[in-house]
């Protein structure tokens, strides 16, 4: 091998430095994020956790796609219990704190979806409609 | 390789014959299939080119709006009342600019509404009154060809020139395609300049185009349009489907002359006025 006096330590030096986010934060991952349940008490969601936890936001996709571009607006049955299709008027009915629900896994992981570009929460709601009355 | 002259003239000659060949052998094996599928783009360009005026191509539910003018003159109030109730229902933003303004129904004088039909001395309470117009829901919308990703199309059940806004990249061809200035950008983040929120529907975000879209969340639940809601104790606009020659909108069209906005654009509209 020529060089190996370079290449190695260069090596070496890539590899920590590629690292350094792991080692800088003493191989731990942060406290795991903490879910606010439901505060209203709900036990039962369209699916089950498991596959909420993997797959909202497809089924959010799917919903959006169904209720806007195929016109597919009638509400799904689930477990006795209806549920229209829709973010804000349907998962933020039980979730109603998108900062403790939403956000603090979101925050974690950090991925920014765009939904609460247009989609209010019910906080903003809140803080929006007292500040006009 | 032992090519000499003889075989090398030998096949360039066929070769020639081929090549002269083969467009005749290919019209004559093909011709069927080519003739009936030009056919098919002559008579499909045929009926796009008819559509342009008289008689609708679209077929099924396809929702319009009447607006009577008759119930409106001197009653700007009313007019008003229906912008508000569709401003506050759908979280429209209030600015004060010409150039930021957003807009879904909104009032406008005679001549800006309907240029082909403000001739010399048309009626004095048209020029002294302003006309309340929004989104016409064309059955040929030219918006809706011009759109690179989609985000506005036409809903095929109802008619309706629908918005897409996860989908809407902010390019702003539908509102050169539109002939009626129906459609607005939204320049900033409209959220400061909406009053109050209405909980059951979202707000718009920064770089997307807006419009009217007939309250397809409030049809869904089976509500008429916010603005026809507001004043419908003056009847004076009724909503319902065109091509169901029993509902009411159809009577009064059958019944009365009522005109267009830019009808000679070939747009269609579902929007008539009685003047």
């Amino acid at each position: 091998m020529y060089n190996k006096r370079i290449v190695i330590p260069g090596l070496a030096v890539f590899v920590l430095f590629v690292t350094f986010p792991f080692w800088y934060n003493g191989l731990s991952a942060g406290p795991v994020p903490k879910l606010e349940l439901p505060p209203g008490g709900e036990k039962e969601c369209v699916a089950p956790v498991s596959e909420m936890r993997a797959k909202h936001m497809k089924l959010l996709n799917q919903w959006r796609d169904e209720v806007i571009r195929e016109g597919k607006r009638e509400p799904i049955t689930v477990g006795g219990k209806e549920y229209i299709k829709s973010l804000q008027l349907a998962c933020m009915e039980c979730h109603s704190n998108k900062e403790k629900f939403c956000d603090e896994c979101h925050v974690y992981v950090d991925v920014k979806p765009y939904c609460w570009n247009c989609h209010i929460s019910p906080a903003e709601i809140e803080a929006k409609n007292k500040e006009t009355h | 390789m032992d090519n000499n002259r003889r075989k090398f003239l030998k096949m360039a000659g066929a070769t020639a014959l081929a090549g002269i060949g083969a467009p005749a052998v290919v019209q004559l094996t093909a011709s069927p299939a080519l003739a009936s599928s030009s056919a098919g783009h002559g008579a499909a360009a045929g009926a796009h080119g008819e559509a342009g005026h008289g008689e609708e191509a679209h077929s099924g539910i396809r929702l319009g709006l009447l607006i009577d003018m008759r119930k409106l003159y001197g009653k700007p109030e009313l007019i008003d009342k229906a912008i508000n109730a569709c401003n506050k229902a759908h979280n429209v933003p209030k600015i004060d600019s010409k150039k930021s303004e957003v807009k879904w129904i909104w009032k406008t004088p005679f001549p800006n509404a309907f240029p082909e039909h403000s001739h010399y001395h048309y009626p004095k309470q048209a020029k002294d009154n302003q006309f309340p117009v929004l989104c016409n829901h064309c059955d040929n919308p030219p918006c809706v060809r011009v759109c690179p990703t989609k985000a506005t199309f036409k809903e095929e059940e109802t008619g309706i020139v629908a918005m897409d806004y996860h989908r809407c990249i902010g390019c702003r061809f539908c509102m050169m395609g539109c002939p009626y200035g129906a459609r607005s950008f939204n320049w900033f983040d409209p959220r400061p300049y909406i009053e109050e929120y209405n909980p059951s529907f979202p707000t718009r975000m920064r770089g997307v185009v807006e419009k009217c879209t007939f309250c397809d969340e409030r049809l869904a639940r089976g509500e008429e349009p916010a603005c026809v809601e507001a004043v419908k104790e003056t009847g004076a606009f009724v909503f319902g489907d065109l091509n169901d020659p029993n509902s009411e909108i159809r009577k009064i069209l059958d019944k009365e002359p009522t005109i267009q906005r830019k009808p000679a654009l070939g747009t269609k509209p579902s929007v008539f006025y009685i003047v």
